[in-house]
């Protein structure tokens, strides 16, 4: 049973949607009592930074989830904010993050780009993975997933990125500590490696 | 490598689908939900849905479509018409929309595109310019081309992105519907002042269309109506976009000769 935070923010009936065609049981959580037994637990997310966190807290969620993911160590996949307030906290606001992937989400430096691009990165890339199989089983090769953002996460420890992304250098496309997942790109509207990735969390 | 998006680009008006030749003359095409199911499975980089009657009668959008599209979408939507304030743009984005679009209402108060910028994040405030024929040359129209603004695009362009907007869709009024290739001059004096991500909207009638746009600028959005839903000279309605392989060849093509 995958459970969806639905916190208001994100695109939850799509991910919801994925799971369903897959027959792989799934439903939203919209208060702390229903995610109290979650197995599984997806955090979407499309938006600010600190709109999202500050709607989390409002959701009466936030303290149900960090009891979950870090006390009883349920398997967790953050999508885009969604990764990203996995961090400790964001250039992009004030509000602290969840803090259980040690890093910081910064802005694109520009200046350090080789390349001449375009921000904010959006659009189809690739994931070069750091290692195999967990949520990028079958992706390790030429999985292309859609990215639309302009802060991306900096993670302290090396062996916590398992994906990285060249965009004008390379960046946390993907990070993974444990059962703690997070992705920067939308597996939900990534055709069917966004599928394969969302099929692959089921069964981690 | 980032790739080019090819986007698909439907007009909503009445409730039904509809493609429009210079904004005028309204052809049904289908049903917006069967479409986006057609476009799944193609496939498709990105959708973009423009209510065509929002803003002029003045009215809300229809948050039950937004919202049913956004479930069925298993690619990225954006959402234009009848967008005016920042809560609309919060609204639509917590329905499962990745990007809300404004026009008129980004020329009348261009504060908005800042507001949005802070509650919704950048990446998901696009600006559309209309772009149509002036007295001194392009100029942007609202309404769907009925009101001149005496605006250049390219100045326009710059203004929106230093407010905070995260792409910019330059949509060609003479060149809509008409099948006969975008007007590069235009992207040309927009794509030299932003450095934000651009899609080209209007005049797309083949795939070398497309490929002539990735060939002089890279990495850029090609959005298309008629292209993916006429087919013939007749212009029968079938919904049609290029496969996986055509796609990658012709993105690879058009990137290599640059």
């Amino acid at each position: 049973m995958i459970t969806i935070v639905d916190y208001g923010l994100g695109n939850i009936e799509a991910i919801a949607n994925i799971y369903r065609r897959l027959d792989i049981p799934v439903r939203r959580a919209r208060t702390a009592a229903q995610l109290a037994d979650a197995q599984r637990i997806v955090l979407p997310g499309v938006g600010a930074f600190d709109w999202a966190m500050s709607r989390l807290d409002q959701s009466g969620m936030r303290a149900t989830l960090d009891e979950l993911v870090i006390g009883q160590s349920r398997p967790v996949l953050g999508i885009c904010v969604g990764m990203q307030m996995m961090a400790r906290r964001s250039d992009e606001g004030r509000c602290s993050g969840l803090g259980w992937i040690d890093g910081e989400v910064r802005a694109f430096d520009e200046s350090s780009f080789t390349q001449r691009t375009h921000l904010p990165h959006m659009g189809w890339n690739h994931i070069n993975a750091q290692r195999s199989g967990g949520i990028l089983a079958g992706l390790e090769q030429d999985a292309r997933f859609y990215f639309l953002h302009s802060y991306c996460f900096e993670a302290h420890r090396d062996q916590d990125v398992l994906a990285r992304t060249d965009y004008g250098g390379a960046f946390a496309s993907a990070v993974q500590r444990d059962h703690v997942h997070g992705v920067q790109f939308h597996p939900e509207k990534s055709h069917q490696w966004g599928i394969q990735l969302l099929r692959n969390f089921a069964a981690v | 490598m980032l790739q080019p998006r090819i986007i698909a680009c439907l007009l909503v008006h009445k409730g039904g689908l509809y493609k429009t030749v210079a904004f005028a003359k309204p052809k049904y095409v289908g049903d917006p939900l069967n479409a986006v199911r057609i476009f799944n499975e193609k496939e498709v980089d990105e959708l973009m849905v423009l209510d065509i009657d929002a803003t002029r009668e003045q009215r809300e959008p229809d948050y039950a479509l937004i919202r049913s599209l956004a479930a069925e979408c298993r690619m990225p939507l954006s959402y234009g018409g009848g967008v005016h304030d920042v809560d609309q743009f919060e609204r639509i984005v917590s329905l499962g929309v990745e990007k809300v679009a404004v026009s008129a209402a980004a020329v009348n108060d261009p504060s908005l595109i800042t507001a949005a910028a802070e509650r919704v994040g950048r990446q998901s405030v696009v600006v559309v310019l209309d772009v149509g024929r002036g007295k001194r040359g392009p100029e942007i129209k609202t309404h769907n081309g009925q009101r001149a603004t005496g605006l250049d695009p390219a100045d326009f362009a710059a203004k929106v992105e230093s407010l905070g907007a995260g792409e910019i869709v330059l949509n060609s009024i003479d060149r809509d519907g008409a099948m006969q290739g975008y007007d590069l001059p235009l992207v040309r004096a927009v794509r030299e002042r932003v450095s934000l991500p651009l899609t080209v909207l209007g005049g797309a009638g083949s795939l070398q269309h497309i490929a002539a746009l990735v060939r002089e600028f890279g990495i850029i959005g090609a959005a298309a109506g008629s292209l993916f839903v006429f087919k013939g000279v007749y212009r029968a309605v079938l919904i049609n976009y290029p496969s996986r392989d055509d796609k990658a060849r012709l993105l690879h093509d058009a990137l290599a000769i640059r």
